[in-house]
């Protein structure tokens, strides 16, 4: 019996072993051939055939996309996006959370059903635009900035980990005569930090992958962020691939020696790069914030 | 709390709560003044768009004034724009596209996480696990533009998937998977599965790691092998998750996705990718039809809350009976 046990465990955990590295495959090769690509050089991958490893390795995109204006004003763009609005976000997260901790704000339940309604029923895409176009934010930076800084999903992880928090500190302080500023400055804020980290993460992660807003919203060249310049190059790609393969020749006589593609390639290693950087902190932080939000609302 | 105020001074005249609250909210004007900034945001950008919305029963035009001073020098036009989309072929095609993608995604995209959780859940504490369960959640935080570009790429004439059916004779010429409407629905399908998989799987885990231990000490005890313990013991105390994470995948189902469709679409698939959300944006913003456009995003809304309500019910009804 017990060999027979045993026997049927090896073929469960051997489907288990198969299924999770095709998994890990399925997750990760995907993104290790758009490294292999960016890394070869255009005029050999034209050939084709690239799928494990470059065969003509040189930095000839990685150099391109640090000399195109266009490339850079986004990266430039979408860092500044990122530093100014992650951290007036968390301001405005915390401030709101803060204050709807306290189980004995006077309308207190009231306002916070204001704020959840915003999660069931929205006015959509139209009258969203045509708001942001009588407040003058179409076509400037601060589009990037005031929309993002409310997110009630966030305020809500924020007041739960804020509830509960043992009450003593707050009501020593209290004692001494300490006022609400006070209090959410001096105590509150510093226990928060985990979860206020947490909220940054997510909120940096946001602003780093926004483009609709970019895309949608803007006109000026200057203001376009990364990403937004990336759904041109890949438009420009689909497009491009369209046309009849003899357009494609006269097209590539014209081409200079980093095709397009291999440019594509190299954007969207560099528009990936940070996400992998955070990463570390990114698993020590949200799956704790994750289920405590899961588990609250 | 408030209630408990109450009873331990009984208002003897109403006027006197009235004041006492009163000086209650005048003890705590910090706590107003820190919740304004956030009430500024939501009232601009949420209940603003919420009242715009008014324009979808009138024939809007911009104009010079500003947008809800045009509200009054546009003409009134009732149900006109919706009558529009139920009759004039739209409708059928872009809730079609809607609700086939969003139910194909739940398809394979819902029982994915539960089996990547169960799998990782069976190998222990080793390398192996670590390094499969965080390379999964990588694609969830990388943008749809990125997760585009790689999708393009590997399923390109010359990609990867190509490669790999032409050299396991499959299929002889390359696949033109993304100019090709039949599969459109399949392939946004198995990008949501592919991008989010690993990521919802974080739930179940959480869930499989509070399950009693000695659940399994006795299955072990009556003979089961792992098959029989991820059967008899895991899976049912899955369940209460699982139902309640389906139940409220319904109330979602018209939020097919934006970002997915409109970055891999193209002209010749537009007949199968069209859904609610990108028909909206073409016809209202670049097909300059606003009135048009907030009546459709209107309609979606107002399908999307009742939905969600009924769900949570729904599932609050569910939730009940499991606890009995």
């Amino acid at each position: 019996m017990t060999a027979s046990k045993s026997y049927s465990d090896r073929i469960y955990l051997t489907c288990v072993y198969v299924f999770l590295t095709f998994v890990f495959a399925i997750t990760f090769y995907p993104f290790w051939n758009i490294l292999v690509l960016s890394l070869n050089s255009a005029d050999d991958s034209v050939r084709g055939g690239i799928y494990l490893w470059p065969r003509a390795i040189n930095f000839d995109s990685y150099k391109q996309i640090l000399q195109d204006a266009e490339i850079l004003n986004g990266l430039k763009v979408t860092v500044l996006r990122t530093l100014i609005g992650t951290p007036l976000a968390l301001a405005v997260i915390s401030l709101l959370a803060f204050a709807l901790s306290k189980r004995d704000l006077v309308y207190g339940r009231t306002i916070t059903l204001f704020f959840i309604f915003t999660m069931y029923f929205g006015g959509g895409l139209i009258p969203y635009y045509m708001i942001l176009k009588n407040v003058h934010l179409i076509d400037s930076f601060m589009v990037y900035i005031f929309p993002n800084l409310m997110n009630v999903f966030f305020v809500i992880i924020v007041r739960t980990f804020m509830q509960e928090l043992p009450l003593e500190v707050e009501e020593s302080a209290k004692m001494d005569g300490a006022n609400d500023v006070q209090i959410y400055w001096r105590i509150i804020l510093p226990i928060c930090v985990p979860v206020l980290v947490t909220i940054g993460l997510f909120s940096a992660i946001n602003h780093w992958n926004s483009w609709f807003d970019s895309y949608v919203f803007t006109y000026k060249p200057n203001l376009k962020t990364l990403q937004a310049v990336l759904v041109k190059i890949l438009n420009q790609y689909q497009t491009e691939s369209f046309t009849s393969s003899a357009n494609q020749m006269a097209d590539s006589a014209k081409r200079n020696a980093v095709s397009s593609d291999t440019i594509r390639m190299a954007a969207t290693m560099v528009a990936t790069l940070p996400i992998i950087m955070v990463y570390p902190f990114l698993q020590r932080y949200f799956v704790k914030g994750m289920t405590l939000g899961a588990v609250k609302s | 709390m408030e209630a408990y105020l109450d009873k331990q001074q009984p208002p003897a005249i109403g006027g006197k709560a009235k004041a006492r609250k009163w000086r209650k909210m005048k003890q705590q004007k910090y706590l107003y003044l820190m919740i304004l900034p956030a009430l500024i945001c939501t009232i601009i950008f949420s209940y603003g768009p919420m009242f715009g919305l008014y324009m979808s029963f009138i024939n809007y035009s911009p104009g010079g004034g500003s947008f809800f001073h045009q509200f009054f020098h546009s003409k009134f036009v009732g149900l006109e724009w919706f009558d529009y989309f139920f009759t004039n072929g739209d409708f059928y095609r872009v809730m079609r596209n809607t609700l086939a993608q969003s139910l194909l995604s739940l398809l394979i995209g819902f029982p994915a996480p539960i089996i990547l959780a169960i799998m990782i859940n069976e190998v222990g504490r080793g390398m192996f696990k670590r390094i499969v369960q965080t390379v999964s959640y990588l694609p969830h935080f990388v943008s749809w533009v990125i997760a585009a570009n790689i999708i393009v790429t590997v399923l390109s004439s010359g990609g990867v998937i190509n490669e790999i059916l032409q050299s396991l004779h499959f299929i002889d010429k390359p696949i033109t998977f993304l100019q090709n409407g039949h599969m459109f629905w399949w392939i946004i399908a198995f990008s949501n599965t592919w991008k989010d998989m690993g990521f919802n799987a974080i739930i179940y885990l959480a869930a499989i790691a509070g399950i009693n231990p000695e659940l399994y000490e006795a299955a072990r005890v009556d003979g089961a092998n792992r098959w029989r313990q991820m059967w008899n013991v895991t899976l049912p105390s899955l369940k209460p998750t699982i139902v309640i994470l389906s139940i409220l995948a319904v109330g979602n189902v018209l939020n097919a996705g934006f970002d997915q469709q409109y970055l891999l679409q193209n002209t010749t698939v537009l007949e199968y990718s069209d859904v609610i959300d990108t028909y909206t944006y073409r016809y209202g913003l670049q097909n300059g039809m606003f009135s048009y456009g907030a009546a459709v995003g209107l309609f979606k809304s107002v399908v999307a809350f009742v939905l969600v309500v009924l769900v949570n019910a729904w599932s609050k009804k569910v939730n009940q009976q499991s606890l009995y």
